[in-house]
């Protein structure tokens, strides 16, 4: 209920700062907010073919990163995993014609996860094997990626027509059912059931337990609980990369059915943000994403409509982020501390470096 | 002859894109040694080049790079307020900083100039040739024919590893990143180093950004860093937190962007998307063999 709270107080204050800050460069600000509220909300259709259909992806990535930063991985690499899953299952879905549905799309589904999955891989290894830190190689490979993607449908992947850097429509077989009426795909039900079976996961198996006892301290858990650690860590890093992978399997199988350039307009990143907003609960997440997925179909409409850049909305996410943040930093921290260095008044050994 | 300026045109290639990543690599190494990774360099180089472009736009090419260095410093002291003051987790504050300004550098720039803004033309950094310096042949050019940034990089370097390494406040300033609890215990003002050297950090990344607008690319687009900031941070570890280690890690990425030139202007036809890929690739591949044998500042991160 507190975290529930402190979202929408963190939302509400990224909303004014929005406010704020147009009305400070000059835009109409009331026609903006207005049709932000227009294009997520203002009708069913809104809801579902721009909303939700935008959170599905943001839902599942969340979840991803979640899993990782459970388990004290630090996966910044989402977007590249979730391009190499696109990669995949494009790949895969251009082969399946005449399958029967399921099996096509199961098929596509399983390829992109484990693209997703092998993405990761790398950053695992690098870590055990050399100790370089997943941080900066999960978001190094983001940009080998972008460049990877863009090879691709560019050559081996690229249209038969040989114009246009995208590849050709996926089989008709490989594709997600639609929400009659509405651009809503089954991944929807997807990421929600994702959601649920994490929440199993992390609140009720040993392995979600190990996974939060790694995540809030690696060597209190191998001297206490003789854990591996490592072990732990490497497994969130892997499943998280897989449901990233996974999350762009289902963009390509509900939404785009094909490949290009800027499918994701940074999902990876937003996902982030998503799942810090979430509190990394998997029934959090979801909300959260769907929030997300409302804002940013929102910021279509503020541009559409109002002339108002929709690249602004990242700055009501960076506010989100972080007074979700700040709720949730431990003891010493928080607003007290940052009052304290308002205030100038640090006792030594109070503000625990 | 022909051979002879190829080789000196890569070269020369390479310093000018490997300059901004010593520059922002460098004021990310004084943050990182006093303990705080900033992983909202990318932004903060974003908000840099913007505030190039407009204080050029305004006032000529050096207002420019001040306002880049003033807007730096502001950004990195938001962060500091947060990742310090509060004490809020480093990366996630990091990440929310790069969205934040991504969202302001769009916005502002599209309120500036209108959406179709890419044509536009601002006064840049001329290239200054050192005089005899820049005789020297192959090397000459390359790293004694360019525009200032490069020159205030080189500069940059001795400075700083003589204020890290051969200072009071250097020591105070290691001390912090290694270990907080002693160093305050022996009356370090710890934080005030580390926001300190945050803000620092952050003047470095405007600059650097000042240096990508007004002496690499001479105009700016959104989110045109594209990842360099995270690259500079990846340098940062590869350079060993060490000033002479970055130059180096910084030009390896450089000669690795500069070859997709020189490729390809010998013909070879390969997709140029695997030369987009060599820099990052190599820098992961040289983080696997330099990490092994070197320690980050222990309270790097807490």
């Amino acid at each position: 209920m507190k975290a529930l709270g402190w979202a929408v107080a963190a939302v509400t204050l990224g909303l004014a700062v929005l406010f704020a800050g147009l009305k400070g460069a000059g835009f109409d600000a009331e026609a903006g907010l207005g049709a932000l509220w227009l294009g997520a909300f203002g009708s069913w259709d809104a809801f579902t073919s721009s909303t939700l259909v935008r959170a599905v992806p943001l839902i599942l990535i969340g979840l991803g990163i979640s899993v990782a930063f459970r388990g004290g991985a630090l996966n910044i690499g989402a977007e590249g995993q979730f391009y190499a899953g696109a990669i995949a299952a494009t790949w895969v879905g251009l082969h399946l014609a005449g399958r029967p549905a399921p099996i096509a799309i199961g098929a596509l589904l399983l390829a992109a996860a484990i693209a997703g999955l092998c993405w990761v891989a790398v950053p695992v290894w690098l870590k055990l094997r050399f100790g370089v830190i997943e941080v900066i190689s999960t978001l190094l490979l983001n940009f080998v990626a972008v460049s990877l993607v863009s090879f691709m449908v560019q050559g081996p992947l690229q249209e038969r027509g040989r114009i246009y850097p995208q590849s050709e429509a996926i089989a008709e077989t490989a594709r997600l059912p639609l929400l009659p009426g509405s651009r809503l795909h089954a991944g929807f039900v997807l990421a929600v059931a994702g959601g649920l079976v994490l929440w199993f996961l992390f609140a009720k198996t040993l392995w979600g337990f190990r996974l939060r006892v790694v995540g809030m301290g690696p060597r209190a858990a191998e001297v206490s609980g003789r854990i591996d650690s490592q072990r732990v860590s490497a497994m969130a890093l892997l499943l998280s990369g897989a449901i990233a992978g996974l999350a762009g399997g289902v963009e390509v199988s509900g939404v785009s059915y094909a490949l290009f350039q800027n499918l994701s307009p940074g999902y990876g990143f937003t996902g982030i943000a998503v799942a810090l907003l979430g509190g990394l609960h998997p029934l959090g997440v979801v909300i959260a994403g769907i929030l997300f997925g409302a804002l940013e179909a929102g910021a279509g409409a503020m541009q559409r409509d109002a002339g108002v850049p929709a690249v602004a909305v990242y700055v009501v996410e960076a506010v989100v982020i972080i007074v979700a943040l700040l709720a949730t930093v431990p003891r010493g921290g928080g607003w007290t501390g940052l009052r304290a260095v308002v205030r100038k008044r640090i006792a030594p050994g109070k503000a625990a470096g | 002859m022909d051979t002879e300026v190829l080789v000196a045109g890569f070269l020369a290639a390479a310093v000018r894109v490997a300059t901004p990543l010593v520059l922002a690599a460098t004021g990310e190494t004084i943050t990182e040694r006093s303990g705080v990774i900033n992983l909202g360099l990318e932004g903060t180089m974003l908000a840099g080049a913007l505030a190039a472009t407009l204080g050029a736009t305004a006032w000529g090419p050096w207002s420019g790079v001040a306002c880049a260095i003033v807007a730096g410093m502001l950004l990195a002291a938001v962060f500091a307020l947060l990742a310090v003051g509060a004490r809020a987790d480093q990366i996630i504050t990091g990440t929310a900083i790069t969205l934040a300004a991504f969202g302001l550098t769009g916005t502002i720039y599209r309120q500036a100039y209108g959406s179709g803004g890419a044509g536009l033309t601002i006064p840049t950094l001329k290239s200054l040739a050192i005089p005899g310096l820049s005789q020297i042949p192959v090397l000459g050019s390359a790293l004694f024919d360019q525009p200032a940034p490069t020159y205030l990089a080189l500069l940059a370097m001795p400075i700083v590893w003589w204020v890290l390494f051969r200072t009071r406040l250097g020591l105070a300033l290691r001390a912090t990143g290694e270990g907080a609890a002693m160093a305050r215990a022996a009356g370090v003002r710890t934080n005030l180093i580390r926001s300190g050297a945050t803000v620092v950090g952050g003047g470095f990344a405007g600059l650097a950004g000042a240096s990508l607008v007004l002496a690499q690319v001479g105009s700016f687009t959104e989110g045109m860093t594209a990842g360099r900031g995270y690259v500079a941070i990846a340098i940062v570890v590869l350079g060993r937190w060490h000033p002479g280690g970055i130059a180096l890690g910084a030009l390896l990425f450089g000669v690795a962007t500069a070859l997709q030139f020189l490729l390809q202007t010998l013909g070879l036809d390969a997709p140029y998307q695997l030369f987009l890929m060599l820099p990052y690739l190599l820098t992961l591949f040289a983080l696997a063999g330099a990490v092994g044998r070197v320690r980050a500042p222990a309270d790097l991160g807490r």
